[in-house]
């Protein structure tokens, strides 16, 4: 039987298509999954996608925090089911607490939409174990309130166990705090990324297809459990 | 009935873009001596008179604001 992974569609998402159709390239049963069911149809890892989740009513990502299907998506991702935001799904994660920090407006207050190129830190967590610690790609990066913000403490403490998953190489896009692009929670299954994977997964549509290993990565480890 | 009310604003440390513009508006504007912006969120709740402000002070760190980049003042 494949491995079931879910994307859950808010009000204002916009790239859980792209994400349905990134894991089903991966190899995996994409499972559409609506923000107010709570039963999330026996998926084995969700994938929050982009977007403006409730019209960025509030904060980026504030409202959608309380829908019925974030309720059973942090019950699951407290059990170790693999858990990636991407974008909106990362201002969502910080926004449920199951990622520190925060993201804000980007520093030069304008929108940033451009190929980027980012860095994989950390190649141990659920969803970035098909790429070499350290691996360069290029994905899309497109977002106004993007900036990653901590305080000292906790950015300390992400780079001493190696929880910052991603960084921006060249010019930081958004004023992120020490050019980080994602991280992920201490057990490495909850991971949040502002740049979009899903974006690249095919030649005739992205950059490269660079973005890919996000996806099968967690096939991988779903198939191996 | 009553009135709260509740101002959200961004930590001193965290940098506020929104501000930065409008202070750059207002130089543009001809006006001087204001030195700095920082935006933040007004909010106005119509609340039973019983509704205790342990439950206010849940809201508002809780939904309201986010504690990790904002700081919230409770006006009853």
């Amino acid at each position: 039987m494949s491995v079931r992974v879910g994307v859950v569609t808010f009000p204002g998402s916009l790239d859980d298509q792209d994400a349905l159709r990134a894991i089903r390239l991966a190899g995996a049963e994409p499972v559409p999954l609506w923000h107010g069911d709570k039963w999330l149809s026996d998926v084995e890892a969700v994938v929050l996608p982009g977007g403006f989740s409730y019209g960025d009513y509030l904060r980026c990502g504030a409202i959608a925090r309380f829908s019925p299907a974030m309720e059973s998506v942090i019950d699951g991702a407290r059990n170790g089911m693999p858990v990636l935001g991407i974008c909106n799904g990362f201002q969502v994660l910080c926004e449920a607490h199951l990622l520190p920090g925060a993201l804000i407006r980007n520093d030069h207050r304008k929108f940033a939409c451009r190929d980027q190129r980012v860095r994989i830190e950390n190649a141990a967590t659920a969803w970035t174990s098909g790429y070499q610690p350290g691996q360069e790609v290029l994905i899309p990066l497109k977002n106004g309130e993007g900036g990653y913000v901590a305080d000292e403490r906790t950015l300390d403490e992400l780079e001493a166990h190696g929880r910052v998953v991603a960084r921006y190489l060249g010019d930081n896009p958004n004023g992120s705090y020490r050019g980080i692009a994602g991280i992920c929670n201490a057990a490495g299954n909850v991971v949040g990324l502002m740049p979009h994977p899903e974006h690249a997964v095919e030649s005739l549509t992205g950059p490269s297809t660079d973005g890919l290993a996000f996806f099968t990565s967690v096939l991988t480890k779903l198939v191996a459990a | 009935m009553a009135r709260v009310v509740v101002d959200v604003v961004m930590k001193p440390e965290i940098l506020d873009p929104q501000g930065q513009a409008i202070l750059g508006a207002l130089g543009r504007l001809g006006i001087e001596g204001v030195n700095s912006v920082r935006q933040g969120k007004h909010f106005e709740l119509d609340v039973s008179d019983d509704l205790d402000d342990a439950t206010l002070t849940k809201l508002a760190d809780t939904l309201l604001a986010n504690p990790v980049i904002e700081d919230f003042t409770i006006h009853r």
